[in-house]
């Protein structure tokens, strides 16, 4: 460990001259990058205190609104990132204790499954625009989750009708199958929405996908942030700067990858799985 | 740097400070030095201090009459708009923190820049594209929804620059952001040896305090401001009844910020009285762990009571109630530090410079804008004075009788060690005073407006309250001089000032046994402390350690 | 400054591991829970398992395990605003009908 101020002992060429020595450096980096992430908890937040209050409000729609999203892709997506997340921690042992070319490897690891991640995400918002389930009107077609002209497959109101007769149907051979009695078979049976109904809660939908564009698309403005500084990582890594002494910039970029990580480990449960058990695929 | 007794030897200014350790443009706009940095931000707020200020005179030269004959109500909208943006976000709330703050924190805590000096480069640079929007903003006619953009108002009627301006405070909230996580940062890891939290300056422990909050609730105004700009864009429902969206969430998520934030504010500013006290009563503060102590408490209470602004929105009674209360609660910090300010005070050696003029104006005039406050958390009460100039000047004495003064009385007081110039003393006790008269005549009859029932906000009110109006439009005139004097001869001293030396103060702290100004590595050693902060009085009032 | 005891300083691959595969089966379990109907248990046990995840990427991705308690305190704090934010804007909602 370098001792403080005067400077007879060399220097490690990261060190910058404000800092005493890389131990201090380090520990005040990384706590800058902890409070930098809490920032982040803040703004997410925000914003997902904003859908509880709204799914409070809204639940028939936002449970309409969840169906009509894929959980296979949210639960594929939710693998792939976890994935990057352990490619990640890889990365950053290996910048203490192995070579540039392993660090290089677990890096580009971690980068292919974020790319893949957004490909989905794009999949997936490509999806809805062919649905209309887009909000507001800007990008061409409007929102329509009620089945307008050029929205037939995103007609949220006559996929709850659907599932509720396909619910009974169900139940009907459940309960012959088991002999129940009738009044047991239509206790169970669930309501099935009226025209009405289903309309008006097919149309507060949109609030339902304003947050699912705004919180998902904040999260993939940050996934794209994060592959940028993970290239620059692996420009770094490439050029042998990292090693047991000094590798605080993967530490640091560990940190905010884990982070973007944690936001889709909550999202994945609050979007995607709303009252599946209602009977959707 | 010691001097004999009997002879009194002319200080003389340091051969290489920071000012002209580096010539040229681009050593200005490309240094890591806190203290340049610091410079840079005093010449932007000052600009933004300017704007709004125009702002305001044209709203005083409104209402001299009560019928509104110089602007329609559409432009009178904008004018109270632009006046609170830009006071608030462009100047009050970098004011001290990104000036003062940034120049003096280094020297206090004895090392040789911020934690992160790139950063702190950045979040000014941040600043001004924030500046260029809310520039931007301006220039397109300015915007008229309120500094608070309620929506569905803001997202769904009005046709000014909404989203530039928007975009703008967005900046310039990452910029605070910033500056926060440095201070933080800073305060943790980069203290001098010896210098543990119990000795720290409080001037210190009110920044942190306020960085606190700046990092923990700017991020929400951040996604509120980009929902807000969204939801105008695009009209995608967050906000919009028609879809079924809650205004009254987009006032929740507002107010989360900006009660917080005006302690962002406020804090700062009862950190340079704590030093200002300490120093011009030439007596150990009292109450240090109290002083210290309630800075973390208002930061702490002051993000539980937001909704007190909403009242009469609509929220639930029982809400309410528990914000009314914690309101009150979150007064008393507030008021120890007063307590402990004036004890300081009693049988100290008190001597009337300007920095001491504008602390003990500070004091007197914090306390009645914060009793005022009280008067607004009550629940009946606020029914009544809710929206009328009652609020307008509470909240005036608090961020203008306070935040503004122990600004101005931080800037005189940390001057000499920023230019290694005196201010010339005659001319500031002179303006010190006509701010103090200017100040109170503008707002204090607003108190009784607002309590008649003038309602804030409005281009025309009723015949009967033109007298009080007039008198406070004199007032801000009267105002308006004061600070102009300042700004003059603060540039004045910068060639013809008096030469300071190290401590013309006599007065305890780091920052005060450097150069004045100080050399660009702050200290040519790294300093030790080894007494307990504003040990005054302890050798013959000469500060030890000399 | 404290130093690090040597056995935990420093997490291993095969530890990454361990958590990758809890991390996994945690996921499949979300998954699979949801289509079982708890009532209104679904969205508490799904939230439930989304921040036992979070805990394992905070320790042991994110090194918080072996960190000093000022990261500590500081992951602590941002959690703790965030549940500020939840509750007192939430208790206006809920009580609006009370």
């Amino acid at each position: 460990m370098v001792t403080s101020e005067t400077s007879t002992t060399e220097h490690h060429p990261a060190l910058v001259h404000h800092f005493d020595d890389m131990e201090q450096q380090k520990e005040a980096s990384t706590f800058g990058m902890w409070v930098f992430l809490l920032t982040e908890i803040m703004m997410f937040g925000g914003l997902f205190a904003a859908y509880l209050i709204y799914r409070l409000k809204f639940y028939p729609a936002f449970v309409a609104g969840s169906t009509s999203i894929s959980v296979s892709w949210g639960f594929a997506n939710t693998l792939v990132l976890l994935g990057s997340s352990f490619t990640m921690a890889m990365a950053v042992w290996a910048a203490q204790n192995r070579s540039r070319k392993q660090q290089v490897m677990w890096l580009i690891f971690t980068m292919i499954l974020g790319a893949a991640f957004l490909g989905v995400k794009a999949k997936e918002y490509y999806d809805k625009y062919e649905e209309c389930h887009i909000p507001g009107s800007f990008i061409g077609k409007p929102f329509n989750a009620t089945g307008g002209p050029g929205c037939e497959k995103g007609n949220i109101a006559e996929e709850m009708q659907e599932r509720a007769r396909k619910t009974n149907e169900e139940i009907e051979r459940e309960g012959k199958a088991k002999g129940w009695d009738e009044k047991k078979i239509a206790d169970k049976k669930v309501a099935v929405p009226s025209d009405a109904y289903a309309v008006q809660t097919a149309k507060r939908t949109e609030i339902f996908f304003s947050f699912y564009f705004a919180m998902t698309g904040l999260h993939a403005f940050h996934m794209v942030i994060g592959l940028g500084l993970l290239s620059w990582l692996t420009l770094r890594a490439s050029r042998g700067e990292f090693d047991g002494q000094y590798f605080t910039p993967m530490e640091l970029g560990g940190l905010y990858w884990h982070f973007v990580d944690i936001v889709w480990i909550f999202l994945f449960p609050l979007l995607y799985l709303i009252s599946r058990h209602s009977g959707a695929h | 740097m010691s001097t004999a007794v009997t002879t009194i030897v002319k200080p003389e200014m340091p051969k290489k400070h920071f000012l002209n350790d580096n010539y040229g443009i681009r050593s200005w706009l490309l240094t890591k030095d806190h203290k340049r940095i610091a410079i840079l931000y005093l010449v932007s707020i000052t600009f933004f201090f300017m704007v709004g200020g125009m702002y305001a005179s044209l709203i005083r030269l409104q209402l001299l009459t009560p019928n509104g004959e110089l602007f329609q109500a559409d432009t009178y909208n904008k004018l109270f708009t632009m006046h609170g943006v830009n006071m608030i976000f462009f100047f009050l709330i970098p004011s001290v923190p990104a000036t003062l703050g940034n120049f003096v924190i280094p020297l206090m805590v004895g090392a040789k820049d911020l934690a992160f000096p790139k950063i702190n480069l950045m979040s000014w640079y941040i600043y001004m594209a924030g500046a260029f929007f809310a520039m931007a903003a301006l220039l397109l006619g300015g915007i008229d929804t309120g500094w608070t953009f309620y929506t569905p108002l803001s997202t769904g009627f009005v046709h000014t620059p909404v989203i530039v301006m928007g975009v703008g405070i967005l900046f310039a909230g990452f910029s605070s952001i910033f500056t926060g996580l440095n201070f933080i940062v800073t305060v943790h890891r980069m203290r001098a040896p010896g210098l543990s939290w119990g000795r720290l300056p409080l001037f210190v422990w009110a920044n942190y305090a306020a960085s606190l909050i700046m990092i923990l609730g700017t991020p929400v105004i951040a996604i509120t401001l980009i929902l807000l700009c969204l939801e105008r864009g695009f009209h995608i429902g967050i906000f919009d009844p028609k879809l079924g969206g809650d205004p009254v969430l987009f006032q929740h998520m507002f107010w989360f910020y900006s009660h917080p934030a005006v302690y962002i504010m406020i804090l700062p500013g009862m950190g340079v009285i704590s030093e200002i006290v300490t120093c011009f009563s030439r007596k150990r503060v009292f109450g240090y762990s109290f002083i210290a102590l309630s800075s973390i408490a208002i930061a702490v209470f002051g993000f539980v009571v937001w909704a007190h602004h909403m009242f009469v929105a609509g929220i639930s009674m029982y809400s309410a109630l528990v914000f009314s209360l914690l309101s009150f609660a979150v007064a008393i910090p507030s008021a120890v530090k007063v307590f402990n300010w004036t004890a300081t005070m009693y049988k100290g050696s008190v001597s009337l410079e300007t920095p001491m003029l504008y602390a003990l104006a500070f004091i007197g005039l914090f306390t009645i804008g914060g009793l005022t406050g009280l008067f607004l958390a009550a629940l009946g009460l606020d029914i009544h004075i809710h929206d009328t100039y009652f609020v307008v000047a509470h909240f005036h004495y608090v961020m203008v009788g306070g935040m503004v003064t122990a600004y101005m009385g931080g800037l005189h007081f940390w001057w000499p060690k920023i230019t290694g110039r005196m201010y010339p003393e005659a001319w500031a006790k002179l303006s010190a005073l006509i701010v103090f008269i200017g100040f109170n005549l503008t707002f204090f009859p607003q108190f009784i407006l607002g309590y008649l029932g003038m309602p804030r906000r409005y281009a025309v009110y009723p015949p009967e309250f033109q007298v009080l109006n007039v008198l406070s439009s004199a007032g801000a005139s009267i105002l308006a001089v004061g600070f102009i004097l300042p700004g003059i001869y603060f540039l004045w001293s910068l060639k013809y000032g008096e030469v300071a030396g190290d401590n013309p103060w006599k007065a305890t702290g780091l920052e005060w046994e450097t150069t004045s100004p100080p050399p660009t590595h702050n200290f040519h050693e790294t300093p030790v402390v080894t007494t307990e902060p504003y040990h005054y009085g302890e050798k013959e009032g000469v500060p030890v350690g000399h | 400054m404290a130093e690090h005891t040597q056995e935990q300083a420093h997490p291993t691959p095969r530890l990454y591991l361990v958590i990758i595969s809890i991390l996994i089966l945690l996921t499949i379990a979300t998954w699979r829970i949801a289509f079982v109907d708890l009532g209104i248990f679904n969205p508490v046990v799904a939230l439930t398992i989304a921040v036992i995840k979070a805990v394992l990427v905070i320790l042991y991705f994110m090194h918080v395990r072996y960190s000093s308690q000022l990261t500590k305190v500081t992951v602590g704090a941002g959690f703790f605003w965030l549940l500020i934010l939840i509750t007192l804007s939430l208790l206006d909602y809920i009580s609006r009908n009370w």
